[in-house]
């Protein structure tokens, strides 16, 4: 076992976990935080993406202890305030950007680290940052609306984003 | 928890990762983790231990040295095609490090971690044997710091390292600045796949437009990356048909791995076709770099 200190959503979180847990099911298992999925659990799928120092990583090609030291943001990390949701979410929501909503956190997610250093992403430039995620419901069309419609909003906005 | 249970320990020095592997044999070493951690979940590695070298220091870093620049072994994939250095004086890795996974598998996986791992599809090992680099070793047996890259590839996943060695970096040839271009080609089943089939080439043209040198190599299609001989061709136009059939003769006589996503046949006329493209790909940009020819 290894007692790991996490710094997770801007909080730092007390865990002891075995060596071998993976940063994925460390987060959901030992620190609750569900909203990150579990899909393939071996580097294919994306859903358990999440930003370590503020850059997309897939939690499952983690292990828990290799995270210490970074800042970590899951799904549960993005919206401003309980009860709110981020522009992207909201985005997603009103492009019907989800169906099942299994990849939605690590679309979010994508698409949060996206806008933080690009602002007015090309359709190319959305593509490339989402494929690495997978989506079996919608086709995709409606996520990359969901991001160009998020970026327009947040280029409308002063008010300063999580994470 | 899909691994077996194993015990997680930092190194903080390159001889310390170095004491602990040849203490237990069955310890493995853990970098970005990008495919060491797929093959914990399948358990197809089944370690005792799992050293992490991601934190030693002396092994992150991007620099040059005379006419080589050197790569530590941990430093990340992203980190190099983000680099100044990288794009200036090794275009050919440059033009590979997008073709590799995805942009978050290239935040975390590493330099090393790709040439240590050796999977037949790997851009960095395609490139690093095209370019003649060489692979920096630390703690071999039989005292030796460096082996060549085109000695170092065995087979798929195997390697020439020493026991008891472990990867500590990359040396490449510096690209020639004048009349030199590069190419880069791939085919996978979907961005980001393994590939099917890769071709490296990085080639200088004469004064009249003739090739003054050019290194080929193929990788994804072949058992491990192979670069073909084509010293025979000094003089020729890159676009001429002996350049093709040259080029088509030599991936005639490799052995081509066939499976499941595609047969041999398939892997090597993809290999021909992607060797033209990148030849032209790299004549394209002589071209376009000194005003036409
Ligand atoms: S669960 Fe991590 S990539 Fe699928
Ligand atoms: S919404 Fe179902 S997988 Fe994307």
């Amino acid at each position: 076992m290894i007692a790991l200190t996490l710094d997770v959503n801007g909080g730092m979180r007390k865990a002891v976990v075995e060596d071998r847990m993976s940063l994925l099911d460390c987060l959901r298992d030992a620190l609750g935080l569900h909203g990150t999925h579990a899909g393939c659990e071996h580097g294919v799928c994306g859903t358990c993406t999440i930003l370590l120092d503020g850059e997309p990583v897939r939690a499952c090609l983690m292990l828990a202890a290799q995270a210490e030291g970074h800042a970590i943001t899951t799904i549960e990390g993005v919206a401003p305030r309980p009860g709110e949701m981020s522009i992207v979410q909201d985005a997603f929501c009103e492009t019907h950007g989800l169906q099942c909503g299994y990849c939605t956190p690590g679309m979010v997610l994508t698409a949060e680290a996206l806008l933080a250093t690009n602002p007015a992403p090309s359709r190319a430039d959305i593509i490339t940052a989402i494929s690495g995620n997978l989506c079996r419901c919608t086709g995709y069309g409606q996520i990359v609306e969901a991001i160009l419609l998020a970026a327009e909003r947040r280029r409308g906005t002063n008010q300063r984003e999580a994470p | 928890m899909k691994a077996v249970p194993f015990v997680y320990r930092r190194a903080a020095s390159v001889a310390e990762a170095c004491a602990w592997r040849t203490e237990d044999p069955d310890a493995v070493l853990i970098a970005g983790g990008q495919t060491l951690m797929p093959m914990l979940a399948m358990r197809l590695v089944r370690p005792s231990q799992v050293i992490d070298i991601g934190r030693i220091v002396e092994l992150d870093h991007i620099r040059v040295e005379k006419d080589h620049v050197l790569l530590g072994a941990t430093t990340r994939q992203d980190a190099a095609e983000r680099s100044r250095i990288v794009a200036e004086a090794l275009p050919l890795l440059a033009r590979a490090l997008p073709w590799i996974g995805h942009p978050p598998t290239r935040r975390r996986g590493t330099i090393g971690g790709s040439i240590a791992n050796a999977d037949p599809a790997a851009e960095i090992a395609l490139v690093a044997v095209a370019s003649g680099a060489e692979i920096l070793i630390a703690g071999a047996d039989d005292g030796r710091d460096a082996l060549s890259a085109a000695e170092f590839f065995l087979a798929p996943m195997v390697t020439a390292l020493p026991p008891g060695a472990m990867v500590t970096g990359l040396r490449f040839p510096r690209a020639k600045p004048r009349h030199s271009g590069t190419g880069f080609a791939e085919i996978a089943r979907r961005q980001g796949d393994f590939a099917l089939a890769a071709v490296a080439v990085s080639l200088t043209l004469d004064d009249e437009g003739g090739l003054a040198d050019i290194a080929l190599a193929i990788g994804g299609a072949t058992p491990v990356p192979t670069r073909l001989a084509l010293d025979a061709l000094i003089g020729e136009p890159p676009a001429g048909r002996r350049v093709g059939d040259a080029v088509a003769d030599g991936i005639a006589r490799l052995e081509m791995m066939s499976d499941g996503h595609a047969s041999a046949t398939y892997r090597r006329r993809a290999a021909e076709r992607l060797a033209q493209t990148a030849i032209a790909m790299a004549a394209a940009e002589v071209g376009a770099r000194e005003g036409g020819r």
